[in-house]
């Protein structure tokens, strides 16, 4: 009789599993008060431990001050567009959204986004970097609580048996990875796979070296280029480079087949785990001695979707004031070894008190640049560009300035 | 049987006509299960992609739902794009070479395989792991296999003393062969298995009355066993054909298409205009040429399976 009676249980729980998504859209509240508002729904993609539950824990905290509970959905990082498309097409969209920074513009430019300004937010006291990604014509549509950016990790105790110093300039780093290399290990690696990860890795080196986006066919960028291929034939950095992730890259470091690599802070927990390894990190080397190192800028901005829904719209915009309190910013920073956006010196001082290792990393956000600042919308489209004719001049199918001018058309 | 009730027998042959319209009615009921199927998950994506191919389809239209008429537009600007030709050469160079190997490896175990010998059972099992595995398992263990400076291939070649270390996925020259090379490893256990329960179709009395005329070995297969095989294997070459015109994750997963274009298809370039660039309309454009293309596979395969049905 149990077995019989779960059974019919379960099927009525399918059945109304299936009917209340339904019943949500067929009403839905509209301009109710916002004491009304029971629970908010969150979609990210942390969908991974720590992360995960850092952003679980704060968001509850965050909710629970405002009186609401959060109904949150994580998906895989490759799958979150798809799923705002879908949302967007089904009049679906959370209440409350993360998305990766250069993405943000595409979004706000459909239309899908609440203008934060609207909601009482604003951008001041934030890195103005910052919050030129989160912008879409002149409006404000994301916060970022925390960023991170990419910088030159070293193996300590090999560049000391090897009597070199860290580089600073182009012509020191490629004297290092001359000198560095032995046998099986590479003095320097870094990632230039087929896609955006291959862009953010050469961003630092185009950007220093003056290139910019807007017009690629220059010989700023093509110097940058020749720096990589350089490398690649003084037999200094693998070729592999062409078909490694920052997760390879990470991995060729830590087993010692690299005495240095480009990478970013979230590799450092994966670093730690091995007692053996001594590490430390500078800023990317600039062409010349004294020159500004220009990084990108990475990370997550929180914004509110157009639901049509005011009182959740007021509340999903009181979570990410809370998310981007002074002490969540250094929270999330210290937690996930990425950099608070607030300006205030308090903020900073505090962050590094707690975070000391991640000093490197603070300076280098300081006169880091978005992607997207300048192209929004059409980003996708250079940053395409940049990682192809680094691959064309990478294998050796163009020189750097004809494999722009071929991208570029 | 004569009329059901008192009615006389004008009325049972109405009422009969009637239960038989009724029956035909029910029967046709039965179909709309697979009509609707076929409708919902194959006429409409079909459709609207053909369609969306006309548009200028952005992210912003999934939002608003407005997608602005561009005529060939799309099309335009896709075929003449410069990876465009590149990329269609690349196509029918991996499509042909994984069939050709595929298949020729295929038949060749299948036909091992037709001896008796201890572990066949087993071993023909285990020949179809490949296809068991996720295709983005694969790819990642493929991807280290292949590695440049420390993957075991090279590895190997090296303590062969055959070659210096060859960037498969690095090189512009080698990345396509590399992608073949991992989808025939793919492909096999398809082709085998396939191929296999066609060759076990084939009466045995064929060949010992073959072998009362001298027909064994290569004579035997040439004359037996190929022609009674030819439509398992116009099947297995239309489906393969199919199966590798449209493969993507396995190309995705192991160079992204790169280096600098060089492993990119028709499908490989489909995805990156609509997922990474967010140019759907020109990305539905790409994979409405491949459609067009597997198109004039399927038809062949449906006007080959005709032919050998009625021989």
């Amino acid at each position: 009789m149990t077995k019989e009676y779960l059974k019919s249980r379960s099927s009525f729980l399918a059945v109304l599993a299936l009917a209340l998504p339904l019943a949500t859209v067929v009403s839905m509240p509209t301009g109710a008060a916002a004491s009304d508002v029971k629970s908010i729904r969150v979609l990210d993609y942390y969908n991974d431990s720590p992360d995960r539950e850092i952003y679980g824990d704060m968001l509850n905290a965050c909710a629970d001050t405002l009186g609401v509970t959060v109904n949150r959905e994580v998906v895989p990082g490759n799958t979150l567009i798809a799923k705002i498309l879908q949302q967007g097409a089904s009049r679906t969209l959370p209440d409350l959204l993360m998305i990766d920074n250069p993405d943000l513009q595409q979004i706000a430019s459909t239309g899908a986004l609440v203008p934060l300004t609207d909601l009482g937010l604003s951008g001041d006291g934030y890195l103005p970097q910052v919050i030129a990604a989160s912008t879409y014509e002149g409006k404000l549509y994301g916060l970022q609580p925390i960023t991170n950016t990419i910088a030159l990790f070293y193996n300590v105790d090999v560049l000391k048996e090897a009597g070199v110093t860290p580089p600073t300039t182009w012509a020191e780093l490629r004297d290092a990875a001359k000198k560095l290399t032995t046998g099986k290990r590479y003095g320097l690696a870094f990632s230039a796979p087929a896609n955006y990860e291959g862009t953010w890795q050469f961003l630092p080196f185009m950007w220093s070296n003056g290139g910019d986006e807007k017009n690629l066919a220059t010989p700023e960028v093509a110097g940058a280029i020749q720096f990589w291929v350089d490398l690649v034939t003084d037999g200094s950095v693998s070729r592999s480079v062409l078909n490694w992730a920052q997760s390879d890259v990470n991995d060729q470091f830590r087993k010692g087949n690299a005495a240095m690599m480009v990478n970013g802070p979230w590799q450092i927990p994966v670093l730690n785990s091995d007692p053996s390894l001594h590490y430390a990190v500078v800023s990317i080397p600039t062409p010349e001695a004294g020159g500004k190192s220009i990084a990108p800028l990475g990370g997550e901005t929180w914004a509110v979707p157009n639901t049509g829904n005011e009182a959740t719209e007021q509340i999903a915009a009181k979570m990410i004031a809370c998310l981007n309190s002074d002490a969540n910013q250094v929270k999330l920073g210290v937690l996930r070894q990425t950099v608070p956006t607030k300006t205030s010196a308090a903020v900073l001082d505090e962050y590094l008190k707690q975070a000391p290792s991640m000093k490197t990393f603070a300076e280098m956000v300081q006169t880091a640049r978005a992607r997207t600042a300048e192209l929004g919308n059409d980003w996708p489209e250079a940053a395409t560009a940049i990682y192809t004719a680094v691959q064309l001049a990478l294998t050796g199918e163009a020189s750097p300035t004809d494999a722009l001018k071929q991208v570029q058309q | 049987m004569p009329g059901f009730g008192t009615n006389g027998p004008s009325v049972a042959v109405a009422r009969r006509a009637g239960s038989r319209r009724r029956e035909r009615f029910i029967q046709q009921l039965f179909l709309l299960p697979a009509v609707a199927y076929i409708l919902i998950f194959f006429g409409y994506p079909v459709v609207k992609n053909v369609v969306m191919g006309f548009q200028n389809y952005s992210m912003k239209s999934f939002f608003t739902g407005k997608a602005p008429w561009v005529g060939l537009q799309n099309y335009e600007s896709v075929v003449s794009s410069p990876i465009f030709s590149s990329a269609l050469i690349n196509t029918i160079v991996f499509t042909i070479c994984s069939i050709a190997g595929q298949f020729v490896i295929g038949l060749a175990i299948a036909l091992y395989f037709r001896k008796r010998f201890p572990l066949n059972d087993l071993l023909r099992s285990l020949i179809l792991l490949p296809w068991l595995l996720p295709l983005i398992v694969s790819s990642a263990i493929w991807r280290w296999l292949l590695d440049q400076d420390n993957g075991a291939l090279n590895r190997i070649l090296e303590l062969l003393l055959l070659a210096d270390r060859p960037g498969w996925l690095t090189t512009t020259s080698l990345s396509l062969v590399a992608c073949i090379l991992v989808n025939i490893w793919i492909g096999i256990p398809f082709n085998v298995a396939i191929l296999y329960s066609g060759l076990q179709e084939i009466p045995e009395e064929l060949y010992e009355a073959g072998q009362l005329d001298g027909a064994t070995g290569w004579t035997a297969f040439r004359w037996i066993t190929w022609p009674l095989m030819r439509p398992v294997v116009s099947v297995v070459l239309m489906l393969g054909v199919i199966y590798t015109l449209k493969v993507m994750d396995l190309i995705l997963g192991l160079t992204g298409g790169g280096p600098a274009n060089s492993s990119q298809t028709l499908a490989t370039q489909s995805y990156h205009l609509s997922f990474v660039q967010f140019q759907f309309g020109q990305g539905a454009a790409m994979a409405n040429i491949l459609v067009a293309i597997s198109l004039i596979f399927a038809l062949l395969y449906l006007y080959i399976n005709k032919f050998a049905g009625k021989s």
